[in-house]
């Protein structure tokens, strides 16, 4: 139950501000999400979802910087 | 899946581990908190890419096992009533209470509803009204937003038939208690990074300090974790305790602010027994005054008196890293997932469940 997974925003289905919601796409499967405590998130961001609940969005910079570690050290650890 | 089969990919994940090893000269224990991350560890198979010298240990971090006895008989109680809905999530129904589990109630006729998010049991309050809903909220920081909205809402839309059964825990009281029991083996902890988008990380540097050992933020996928070790053990190697944020992705320094503000707003910190392990102080949320008549607690007037556990689950042991699952007497005997005689052999997230989920992957260095 406490798995939270990432999921992509499709469109808004409810903009109360405290029930402010939207659809979410989990890799083909979606559901509605509320995004209360996401304002910043809109349509076409990753947001981290949990009990039906945004808790964050998704920072894309971030993402991407185990990966330039992974190229740093590889490159590194060439002869 | 964007964000979920990057961090799976086995050359990222042999290129840390290589990392890893060349890191390590010595023997080290690191506890992740989290049973996501206990189940993707297992699940993965992760501790074969560890030097032997390096072990994980498993946290108290799986809200289904920590529930106390009193609240799953608390839960029975209520569930047993005619004219009550009782709303949960799905694992919480094989957890064995001291006579019997709330399948069992179901089974004999009991209206229990399985939901995924809190905002179903009100939608289902709005529906009913002529019916009690209740809704087990069980959790920790990452389900507390969601169960402080539930209520929020259902008193913005002045429901009467809409309440909650609290059974909420924080984990950095959890992570001091372990690191002050005399017997403590971890030497370092990964911290559970959904916890900390939601109250981001700010209350750890204090533990670090005073307790001198590092502390590090991180997710759920294998890359996250093996990162997270190793960034965990460079510092046990280099002789740091500071705290470090794996999972910037997901957690800011100062978490979601909005959603503290709602969990503050409707819930107070309160002392709290965990299953298993005992009385953890100031380790526990109740509702504020504001929301008493949302209590289901108060509105069904339980009398429960909490019993000691005789099951001889040693859940307490295997949470704060004393012992593995396998150490149990009855793991893969006398409990079994058909058949749980503790809670952390009942949910995903528990660890006795994920090392019997799966058993063939288990790791020959595993002790
Ligand atoms: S195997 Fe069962 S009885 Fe043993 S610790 Fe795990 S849940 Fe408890």
């Amino acid at each position: 139950m406490c798995l939270g997974i990432p999921g992509r925003v499709e469109a808004f289905l409810n903009t109360e501000p405290l029930e402010r919601s939207a659809r979410v796409s989990f890799g083909g499967i979606s559901r509605e999400v509320n995004l209360a405590y996401v304002p910043e998130a809109d349509v076409g961001d990753y947001v981290i979802v949990h009990v039906g609940f945004a808790i964050s969005r998704v920072n894309e910079d971030e993402a991407r910087r185990i990966f330039r570690y992974l190229e740093e050290i590889g490159e590194l650890g060439e002869p | 899946m964007k964000y979920l089969d990057e961090y799976r990919q086995r050359d990222s994940i042999e290129k840390v581990a290589a990392e890893i090893a060349r890191l390590n000269t010595r023997p080290w224990t690191i506890m992740e908190v989290c049973g996501g991350q206990t189940h993707a560890i297992v699940k993965y198979g992760l501790q074969q890419f560890l030097p032997a010298a390096v072990e994980l240990v498993h946290g108290p971090g799986c809200p289904v096992c920590v529930t106390p006895l009193e609240a799953i008989d608390r839960a029975i109680a209520i569930a047993s009533r005619p004219e009550v809905i009782f709303c949960s999530f799905g694992d919480m129904l094989r957890v064995p209470g001291s006579d019997r589990d709330l399948l069992s109630v179901k089974a004999a006729g009991g209206d229990i509803r399985i939901v995924y998010s809190p905002l179903q049991a009100v939608t289902l309050a709005e529906e009913n009204p002529d019916r009690e809903v209740v809704f087990f909220a069980i959790g920790f920081e990452t389900t507390a937003p969601a169960n402080a909205m539930a209520v929020f809402l259902a008193r913005e839309k002045g429901l009467r038939n809409f309440s909650l059964l609290v059974s909420h825990f924080l984990v950095p009281p959890a992570i001091e208690s372990i690191c002050s029991a005399k017997n403590c083996r971890v030497q370092g902890f990964l911290a559970a990074g959904h916890v900390c988008a939601v109250m981001g990380y700010e209350q750890y540097p204090p533990l670090a300090r005073k307790y001198q050992i590092p502390i590090v933020v991180t997710g759920f996928e294998p890359l996250d974790i093996l990162e997270g070790v190793m960034l965990c053990l460079r510092q046990l190697e280099e002789g740091s305790c500071r705290v470090e944020n794996q999972y910037a992705r997901a957690v800011e320094r100062h978490g979601n602010l909005p959603a503290q503000e709602m969990v503050r707003q409707v819930f107070e910190v309160v002392d709290q027994n965990w299953r298993g392990v005992g009385a953890v102080a100031a380790s526990g949320l109740r509702l504020r005054q504001d929301f008493a008549l949302f209590d289901a607690g108060r509105r069904f007037c339980t009398d429960i008196i909490a019993r000691a556990d005789t099951s001889g689950c040693i859940s307490g042991e295997i949470m704060q890293g004393h012992k593995k699952p396998g150490d149990c007497p009855h793991f893969g005997n006398s409990c079994r997932p058909e058949k749980p005689l503790g809670a952390p052999m009942v949910s995903s997230e528990g660890a006795c469940a994920a090392y019997y989920g799966y058993r063939r992957q288990e790791p020959a260095n595993e002790h």
